[in-house]
Parts: structure tokens; C-alpha cells; sequence
């Protein structure tokens, strides 16, 4: 089988608790809260409307049969249920999140403020289009944004995230080589490269194959040039990559790849690293995806939504999917339609419903003018900066594979330092949490053993980094020290102890079930 | 007079005339942790050595089983669908993946003997 | 710059404690040709709120919001009115900036309402089990058809002529590359004969109801004839307002149902962000894509949520992940899980009578008027009517006189000739009879 010994211990044993336990359960400001459906009444809603009854309805026969089984409640105790839920959650208002890959910057309230008037928010993507012309200009300036930050000719603004971006560009890339006549069935990605790359890739039908790093953490480039033959579609690289380090041979590597015909695919999660300073068309990149919740700050949302506009060279424009934005005498209008494109343009196809993530457009607009060029270039500055200052502050005592040289936007450190001490990646991880951080990307890049990824962002302040420093220089000399407490059976003052994901998976629990359950009909 | 061999992707395959069971090693069960899943294959696949034949899951990480020998599959260990934990429990024994029929003596014999296979993980 | 906090002596400081000479050498290994100087950028430099403020408000001005105006526009996206207490709870802090919950012991506020939004969408569309949410109804559809092909072992998706054709296009792009996707004709107010299509290569067969001319449809005997040749049916809801009236997809047959969830909790938007609902069977849940949030307990025996069966994922199964997928609509999610926890069951069925009540008056109301006849006998909030001229040019006329009339078939088949002069029609509880009263006034005008 193959050894993909990422397995860890999951059941979390038992621990006792020494406390005087509280007649309610909950603990001075931290509340125990149920489920809606626990806590619901029959009949009870937290809405006024009119019950109109229908003598007769035209519902073709289909009117719904029997509860649904929704609970009911009033406004106050549905506040009250999501403000307690919310106190159970760490976020970056909070606390820092040093989370490589992520970009966990501040989110601007102007951002929210701006997303939410009304003549953006309160707009139907299919109104008459002359009804939305200051929607299509908003859309058109950041275009111009994209595509100037990154030196490219077009963006195709419809993906609704990074990975969805991602699989846009990749089918652009095959829609120009089947132009060509072509089959070039496979797809190079380094070994250090994120989960959704070959996910995407073997998505769009490709077959993936990885190319080994080197000992720097940099893509070996001789094993790339020797895997390039005239089956290769395209590259799929991270630049900064995964590691943290700028490619210094990524236009040696792109010349490669365009000498034998295939396309350069950059995944932009780091762009943060080099905004307003390199532009990726400089690099010969044929496609990137913007993570807008990453480098442009729209907020992670617990998990989303996110936003993967997709900047794309000459030779793809042309491929972009629908629906096309076009600027002319009459004013701007969406291009929905194949036959209706403008002369060179073959889009190959539509990527979901109407136009775009255009709340998330607001929200990044408005960040990229209020940081302006060069608020961009500063921000890029600090956040390489403030990772450089954690990297020298703690490769003695933690272990920095590489180390030696600068890093871009986050730092990576190994568990070589933990050998020996019985501590894992995971467990210093979890420690972290009770010194009130959330933990730092962890496990991530695979090619480093017990991978910690590190990434402050320029949102820091100083005194922020350097107590964040002092807490992790601690703990890990006390791990080297053979003093255990801190970390075995952490977390301990989180709102839960490490919660048991082996059962989770073994007997998957998904939802909450009525005492008589509605029957699904076979 | 049935024998065990090994191959150096931790599975383990007990050949008795031209039928064998298969399953993963006690050293692979510990890496991987909890087991959690098991994808078994259907009655009736051929396999061929070395080609993916099941699947196993821990809770962070999905891991191919490959069949050590060619052959066709003539059982699937149902019991690990309601209690996967036997993985863990008995890796060589009852936590068994897949029987097969049709296995050439002449594969299996190319495959590690129990204390070539302890010799090969202590050098991992 | 206000968001930055470092000052000039902080950097000093700290490039003194790495001992880099300034900050360009820390990108030493960035190609020297490749270091633009910031006035390369064809862009702005800073501004203040205030300014950018202003800049902001000149282009929102220039857009009619929906609110402003009379307002009839469906087609996949709908104006409801969303309780002000969701707005305000969606932005506290630890839900707008807080990050994917892989730490669980800090992120039970997000895992818990992930469990409650994925309990309320299985009891909204009758299924006995649905996902975290995916990014929106139409890439909802197109892993629901991925995933009928995984199962079946397929190729062929049948796709209904109801179904939003951008869902359709949207479904072509992605599920075509894996297999064969064919479109049943259009029928404006009639259900196609689909199961007479369906045959032993077929995968699924996906059908919208409410259509997307608004028609109800009957799903039980097109679950009947998939099912009886071994493929299954894939049930697309686009306003999900109508299971507060109508019998689910889950009573009918459905293997699983993919739908938009934009009408609870989340506006207009423009377009986006939506959040696209998923739902199946048991039997199918290690095929299901996007993430799931499981109940568990942590070790002193609380009860607690975690992701997971994270293996089908992108960062576990890399190549082999049921989707590459990495992200739900979070936040969207979040706001649809409260706007339902207000309206209750109550609630729910209340604003879906009113709905109904709304849309049925319009009708009534518009096929008053010379020349105007109704296509879709059955629906829900949404109906299309014939008009005696080209609906688009209807649409403009009406825009100029501030009427926001509907979305024109046209603009969704630009290029098919005998569905030119049909108008997709929608009222919901935000129509006040003034509205209706205009609306039917300014079309008669206009087609006089």
C-alpha cells in the first residue's frame, strides 16, 4: 500500500477535570449552547407575516404534505443562539492567525460598508443592463486592477474561488490546445504543490505528474526540462511556492515549458508575497487565479465565500469562458452568449450561473483603492518582512530547513527540532491554542517532515510578532527541555478538549434527527 | 500447507493452493492510525500485481492497497464495513481486505518471506 | 497607511535583526528584470475612506437597486426580505473573519451551525443527508451530475429543457469532459417526455421544478423511469423559498437534489456570493462532494463537531478527491441557517403562502391586459406570460419608466426564435400592490 503516513492519533483519550463544576455548565462567559432544533417550539417564529389562506392554489397538484420539521423560535433567543455560537470562535479581529498559504490579513469594515449599499447589493445579475451600468464599470476598474498588477491582457472574473479559478485556467489551457489540433494529455506538478492542484488537474481530465523538489525547496529544474515532451499540456507551479522561497529559475522554467509547447499555470495563493513589485507576466505565466480573499482581503467568512478571478496571457485570452465584459460607445454590457462574442474570441464555455462573486468584487475593489499602488507594494513589503523577522528569531531554536536564506511571505519550519522530545508538530500546535493563537499551517508542504507554515501578514504590529515570537521560542525550548505539560492533552482552555475525529468518521453523524423521521420516498 | 509472504508496500498475502487472502501489515496499520474506512472490491475483478485492488482510510490520510499477486477477487471482508477498527485490532488476521483465485505460485514466490519483510522495515 | 501597522523604526529594527542591508535584499531571488518600479502601475496611489467612500457611492448610484423600483425579476436569483437581525449577527467578528474550522476546538461556533444548516437543508428538501454547501446552484448541479456518473459508472447526463440554461452551460463545461451531456427540448409551460430518453447509458437525468419558466413539475414518474433503467435522478430547485409550499424532491424520488440557496438569507448580490445547496442518500455519502460537518465528543465526553470524511477532499485525496473543491460559501451559509432559524416552520410556510397569494394576483392582474396570455398554468412566484411583441424591448421600455419587469426569456436563448416574446415573470411578499398595480398599468401602455 502506499505509505501516506500522515495518520496521527485521533481518539483523544480520556482526561479528568479537577474543577468545581458550575450547577448551569457554563462557565462565567463561556456558554454551553444546544442545537436550534433542541431548543425550537412548535408554531413559534421570529417574523410577522400575514397568514393568508388560498381558497384555491395553482401549485399543479404538488402542495406540500406534512411538517417539515423545522424548529420555531422568537428574535431574542435566535440572537442570543449565534452571538454565544460566535463566542466559541477564534478570528483574526481576535487574534493573530500565522496561517501559511492563507493570507489571513485585516478585513476593512469600509469593505463591508461599501458591499452593502444598496445599489450593489440590492441588484439582480439579469436586470436590464442598462440598469447596472455602475456594477459593470466597478467590475471593469478592478479588471484593470488585476490585470495591471499582474502585466497580463485579460481576466476572466467568473470563478467563485481559488480551486474554481483554477480549473478555469486549466480548461482555457485545453481549450487552446485542442485549437492546435493537439493532445497533450499530461500535467507537471511539484510534489510541494497544494491538494487542489492535481485535484483540479485530474478534475479537467489530465493525467498528473509530480516533479521532485531539491534539497533548497526550490522545483528541480532539470527534472522538470527532462519530464517536458510533446504530451504535456501544461505546469502547474506556486510562485513564492509552497515552501515559502521564490523560484529564482521560474523564467528559465517557463521558457522551457513554452519551447515544448506547453502552458505556464501559476497558482496565486502567494501573491501577496509580491504584489505591486513583480507582475507574473514578467515571469511568462499563462494563467493565475487571485485568491481575492487572500491577497485582496475580503473576509474568510468560516470557510468562505471566496473569489479565484483568473488572469490569462495573449495566447489564452481568447478562451476565456462566458460571459465576456465589453466596453464601447453604448456603455458596458455582459457578453452571454457564443454568437455573440466579439471576432477571436472562442470562450470554451461557462463556468456557473450569472457573472461573477460580484459582493466579493466590492469588497476587494475597495481595498485596492484605499491601499492604492502603493499601499499594495508596502503591504507586500511588510508581510516579506515581518516573516523574515520570525524566521531569524527563531531558526536557532526551532529547525528552518531553509533557513539559510531569506524567505518571501511565510517561514517553514520542520519537527527535526522535536526529535527526540516525544512532542509532535500536532501537539506543539495544539499547545498553541491555550497560549491564545490559532495554530499555524501545519503538515503542509508534505515534502518537509511535520511541516509548520508560518505566515504573519503585513497586519501585524510589531509588539504583536515579537509576542507571538516569545511564546513560540518558550515553548519550543521547553519541548527540547524534556518539560511535557504544557502540551500533552492540549488543548486545555479551548471551549473543547481535541474532539474525537476517528468516531466522527467511523459512525458519520451529519445531522440532527427528529424523534420520527420524514421518510425519504424509495 | 498454506505460507505468508510480503511485499514493500506493506501488504501481506497468504497463498493456500491458487487461493489467497490479503491484507495490510501490523507496521502499516500503525502508521496510518485509526482505520476509519475501508473500500473493498467487488466479487468478480481481475487484478493484476502490483495494481490497485482497495483502499484504506485513517482519519488525515487515504491510502491505495495494491494486490500483491494477480488473480480474481472471490471475497471482500464485509465485516470491516460496520467495524473497521478490526484493522487496527488483528491487520493480519481478522482485519483481512480480500480474498482472491487464480494465483500463480511463481508471483507469490517472488515476494518476502516474513523475516525478509522485518529485516526491510527496520532499515525503513 | 492605516492598515499597516509597522512604522519606520519598527522595520529598521527588524531588518537589523535579520541583518539584511534593506528590504530589496530579501527578494534577492527574484530576477532583477523581473523588480518593476511602482511606476509601472497604471493605478492610483492611496486614499482616504472618505474618498474612496465617494468613489464607491458614484458607481452604486449609477445601478437601480431593486428596492427602488417596482420589481419582477426571478430566473435563479430572487428579492426576499431578509430579517435585519441576519445582517447584523453575519458580522461579528468571529463569523465574518474567522477561518476554515480545521482547528475544531476553537471553531465550534462554526462547526455547529454548519451541522444545523446541513440538518435544515435534508428536512427543506426531504433527503437524508446534505453537505457544508458548494459555491451555488449551478456548480451544485454540475457535481451532482459528476457524482451520478461516479456512482452509476456512466456517461450520459440528460438535462431537462426547464432547467436554467446557465445551469445547463455550466453543467456542459465541466461534466462534459468526463462523459456525454444532452439538452431535451424546450417547452415553455409543458414537461418534455424525458423519460422516453433515458436508456442504459444514462447516468442521470437532471430536472428543475419550479422550472425555469417558473412550471412545477411532477417528479415521481420521471424517478419511476430513471430508476427502472438504473439511473438516477438529479433534482434542481432554484428557489428554495417554494419547499416551505411545495412536496420536496426527497418525497419523490430524488437520488439527490443540488439548489440555489440565495433566497434565504443572502440578497441579490448581483450575481454573487450565492450558496449552493447538496443533498442525498446515505448509500451515496462517501461520493458526495464539498465538506461535511460530523457530531462527535472531545475528550472529557462534551458534545462536539468536526469536519469530516476529509479523505474524498482535495488536500487528503489530491488526485483522487471526489471534487477540487476547497472552500463552501461559509458566511452565506451562515446567514442562511439564521434567516430559517427566524422564520421557523411557521414562518416559512407564512412567506411562501404570501408568495404564492402575490404571484397568482400578477397573474391574474397581467393577463388582464390585451394580448398577454399565461404560459405556465402551475407555479409557485414565478410564472412566464406570451406577450404580442418581443419581451426584451418590453423589458427596456419598461426600464425606462423605472419598472423592473422580469428577465426576458431572450436573455437566457438569445438565439431561439420561438421563445422571443415570452417574459419570466417573479412576485415575491417584497411586491406591494402599488407595485403590481404600476407593473400592470406601464405594460399596458407599452403595448398599446
Amino acid at each position: 500500500m502506499t505509505m501516506n503516513n500522515q495518520g496521527r492519533p485521533t481518539a483523544p483519550g480520556t482526561i479528568e477535570s479537577n474543577e468545581l463544576p458550575t450547577i448551569s455548565g457554563d462557565r462565567g462567559l463561556d456558554h454551553e449552547e444546544g442545537l436550534i432544533f433542541e431548543l425550537g417550539r412548535k408554531g413559534m417564529t421570529s417574523v410577522d407575516v400575514p397568514d393568508v389562506q388560498m381558497a384555491e392554489t395553482r401549485l399543479g397538484g404538488q402542495r406540500r404534505k406534512g411538517a417539515i420539521g423545522l424548529p420555531g423560535l422568537s428574535e431574542p433567543e435566535v440572537v442570543r443562539h449565534y452571538v454565544r455560537l460566535s463566542r466559541m470562535n477564534y478570528a483574526i479581529d481576535a487574534g493573530l492567525y500565522p496561517l501559511g498559504s492563507c493570507t489571513m490579513k485585516h478585513n476593512p469594515r469600509l469593505n463591508e460598508k461599501m458591499a452593502r449599499l444598496p445599489g450593489f447589493g440590492d441588484l439582480h445579475p439579469l436586470a436590464p443592463q442598462s440598469t447596472t451600468q455602475g456594477a459593470l464599470e466597478l467590475i471593469s476598474e478592478l479588471m484593470k486592477w488585476l490585470t495591471t498588477l499582474t502585466g497580463m491582457p485579460a481576466v476572466a472574473m467568473s470563478p467563485k474561488a481559488g480551486a474554481h479559478g483554477e480549473l478555469c485556467g486549466l480548461l482555457a489551457i485545453r481549450a487552446a490546445i485542442e485549437a492546435r489540433g493537439e493532445k497533450r494529455p499530461r500535467i507537471l506538478v511539484p510534489e510541494s504543490a497544494h491538494g487542489t492542484n492535481p485535484a483540479t488537474a485530474a478534475f479537467a481530465g489530465f493525467v498528473v505528474d509530480e516533479v521532485p523538489g531539491t534539497k533548497d525547496g526550490h522545483v528541480d529544474v532539470a527534472a522538470l526540462k527532462a519530464k517536458l515532451g510533446p504530451d504535456v499540456a501544461a505546469i502547474m507551479l506556486t510562485n513564492p511556492n509552497t515552501c515559502g522561497l521564490f523560484e529564482p529559475q521560474i523564467i528559465e522554467m517557463a521558457d522551457a515549458v513554452h519551447a515544448a509547447g506547453a502552458y505556464f499555470y501559476c497558482d496565486g495563493a502567494n501573491f501577496n508575497a509580491i504584489a505591486g513589485r513583480v507582475r507574473p507576466g514578467d515571469l511568462g505565466v499563462d494563467a493565475m487565479h487571485i485568491n481575492l480573499h487572500k491577497t485582496f482581503s475580503t473576509p474568510h467568512g468560516g470557510g468562505g465565500p471566496g473569489a479565484g478571478p483568473v488572469v490569462l496571457s495573449e495566447r489564452l485570452a481568447p478562451y476565456a469562458p462566458l460571459p465576456l465584459l465589453v466596453h464601447d460607445a453604448k456603455g458596458f454590457r455582459y457578453v452571454e452568449d457564443r454568437a455573440d462574442v466579439p471576432k477571436d474570441a472562442a470562450p470554451f464555455g461557462r463556468m456557473c450561473a450569472f457573472h461573477g462573486q460580484m459582493g466579493m468584487f466590492t469588497r476587494a475593489l475597495t481595498y485596492m483603492l484605499s491601499h492604492g499602488r502603493d499601499g499594495v507594494r508596502q503591504a507586500s513589503e511588510d508581510a516579506v518582512l515581518s516573516a523574515n523577522y520570525i524566521l531569524a528569531s527563531l531558526k536557532d531554536v526551532m529547525s528552518a530547513p531553509f533557513g539559510d536564506g531569506p524567505c518571501m511571505h511565510e517561514a517553514l519550519f520542520d519537527d527535526s527540532f522535536l526529535d527526540g522530545t516525544g512532542v509532535t508538530t500536532l501537539d506543539f500546535a495544539k499547545a498553541m491554542i491555550d497560549e491564545g493563537y490559532h495554530p499555524m499551517t501545519m503538515y503542509f508542504p508534505l515534502v518537509v517532515h511535520g511541516a509548520m507554515l508560518i505566515e504573519p501578514t503585513e497586519s501585524e504590529s510589531k509588539e504583536s510578532i515579537d509576542r507571538f515570537i516569545h511564546v513560540l521560542r518558550t515553548m519550543a525550548l521547553e519541548a527540547k527541555a524534556g518539560k511535557r505539560e504544557r502540551f500533552e492533552g492540549a488543548p486545555r482552555l479551548a471551549p473543547r478538549r481535541r474532539l474525537d475525529e476517528t468516531a466522527a468518521a467511523r459512525k458519520p453523524i451529519l445531522r440532527w434527527k427528529p424523534k420520527e423521521m420524514p421518510q425519504a420516498a424509495e | 500447507m498454506s505460507e505468508t509472504r510480503y511485499t514493500d508496500q506493506h501488504e501481506w498475502v497468504q497463498l493456500d493452493g491458487g487461493n489467497a487472502t490479503v491484507g495490510i501489515t501490523k507496521f502499516a496499520a500503525e502508521q496510518l492510525g485509526d482505520v476509519v474506512f475501508v473500500e473493498v472490491p467487488d466479487v468478480g475483478r481481475k487484478v493484476n500485481a502490483g495494481g490497485e485492488a482497495a483502499v484504506v482510510e485513517s482519519v488525515k490520510a487515504a491510502s491505495e492497497v495494491y494486490a500483491p499477486v494477480g488473480g480474481e477477487v472471490t471475497e471482500g471482508n464485509a465485516a470491516l464495513a460496520d467495524d473497521p477498527a478490526k484493522v487496527n485490532a488483528d491487520p493480519e488476521g481478522d482485519g483481512w481486505f480480500f480474498k482472491l483465485k487464480g494465483v500463480d505460485a511463481a508471483e507469490f514466490g517472488k515476494l518476502m518471506t516474513k523475516a525478509q519483510y522485518d529485516e526491510f522495515v527496520k532499515g525503513l | 497607511m492605516r492598515y499597516h501597522p509597522l512604522t519606520a523604526e519598527d522595520r529598521a529594527a527588524m531588518l537589523a535583526k535579520i541583518g539584511a542591508s534593506s528590504i530589496d535584499a530579501l527578494f534577492r531571488d527574484v530576477p532583477k528584470s523581473a523588480v518593476v518600479p511602482l511606476s509601472t502601475f497604471d493605478l492610483p496611489d492611496t486614499k482616504g475612506e472618505l474618498e474612496v467612500d465617494r468613489l464607491m457611492s458614484k458607481l452604486a448610484a449609477k445601478n437601480t437597486a431593486a428596492g427602488s423600483v417596482p420589481f419582477f425579476c426571478g430566473a435563479g436569483a430572487y428579492k426576499h426580505h431578509v430579517p435585519s437581525a441576519v445582517d447584523h449577527l453575519i458580522q461579528r467578528s468571529e463569523f465574518l473573519t474567522s477561518y476554515t474550522p480545521y482547528q475544531p476546538e476553537i471553531a465550534q461556533g462554526t462547526l455547529q451551525y454548519m451541522f444545523e444548516f446541513q440538518t435544515q437543508v435534508a428536512l427543506l428538501t426531504g433527503m437524508e443527508v446534505a453537505n457544508a454547501s458548494l459555491y451555488d446552484g449551478s456548480t451544485a448541479t454540475a457535481e451532482a451530475v459528476l457524482m451520478a456518473q461516479r456512482v452509476t459508472r456512466r456517461p450520459k447526463a440528460i438535462l431537462s429543457g426547464g432547467l436554467h440554461p446557465h445551469y445547463s452551460e455550466t453543467v456542459e463545461t465541466v461534466a462534459g469532459l468526463s462523459g456525454k451531456v444532452v439538452r431535451a427540448p424546450v417547452t415553455p409551460g409543458s414537461a418534455e417526455d424525458i423519460p422516453a430518453m433515458i436508456d442504459n447509458e444514462t447516468a442521470c437525468v437532471v430536472v428543475q421544478s419550479p422550472d425555469v419558466f417558473g412550471m412545477i413539475r411532477d417528479l415521481k414518474p420521471i424517478a419511476e423511469a430513471a430508476h427502472a433503467k438504473g439511473a438516477l435522478l438529479i433534482a434542481v430547485v432554484t428557489e428554495v423559498m417554494s419547499l416551505g409550499l411545495i412536496e420536496p424532491p426527497g418525497h419523490q424520488g430524488a437520488d439527490i437534489v443540488a439548489a440555489e440557496g440565495q433566497s434565504i438569507g443572502n440578497g441579490l448580490n448581483f450575481g454573487g456570493p450565492y450558496v449552493g445547496l447538496f443533498a442525498t442518500r446515505e448509500k451515496f455519502l462517501r461520493q458526495m462532494p464539498g465538506r461535511l460537518c460530523g457530531e462527535t465528543v472531545d475528550a472529557t465526553g462534551k458534545r462536539g463537531y468536526v469536519l469530516t470524511l476529509s479523505t474524498r477532499e482535495q488536500h487528503i485525496r489530491r488526485d483522487k478527491a471526489t471534487s477540487n473543491i476547497c472552500t463552501n460559501s461559509g458566511l452565506c451559509c451562515l446567514a442562511f441557517t439564521i434567516h430559517l432559524s427566524l422564520l421557523g416552520e411557521e414562518g416559512l410556510i407564512r412567506v411562501a403562502r404570501v408568495n404564492h397569494a402575490t404571484a397568482s394576483n400578477l397573474a391574474d392582474k397581467l393577463t388582464k391586459i390585451s394580448g398577454v396570455s399565461l404560459v405556465t398554468s402551475s407555479f409557485f412566484n414565478e410564472f412566464t406570460i406570451k406577450l404580442p411583441k418581443p419581451a426584451a424591448g418590453v423589458v427596456d421600455a419598461l426600464a425606462a419608466r423605472n419598472i423592473i419587469a422580469g428577465v426576458p426569456v431572450s436573455r437566457l436563448l438569445p438565439h431561439d426564435e420561438s421563445v422571443r416574446d415570452l417574459l419570466i415573470v417573479a412576485a415575491t411578499e417584497t411586491c406591494t400592490d402599488d407595485d403590481i398595480d404600476a407593473f400592470a398599468k406601464g405594460l399596458s401602455e407599452v403595448l398599446s
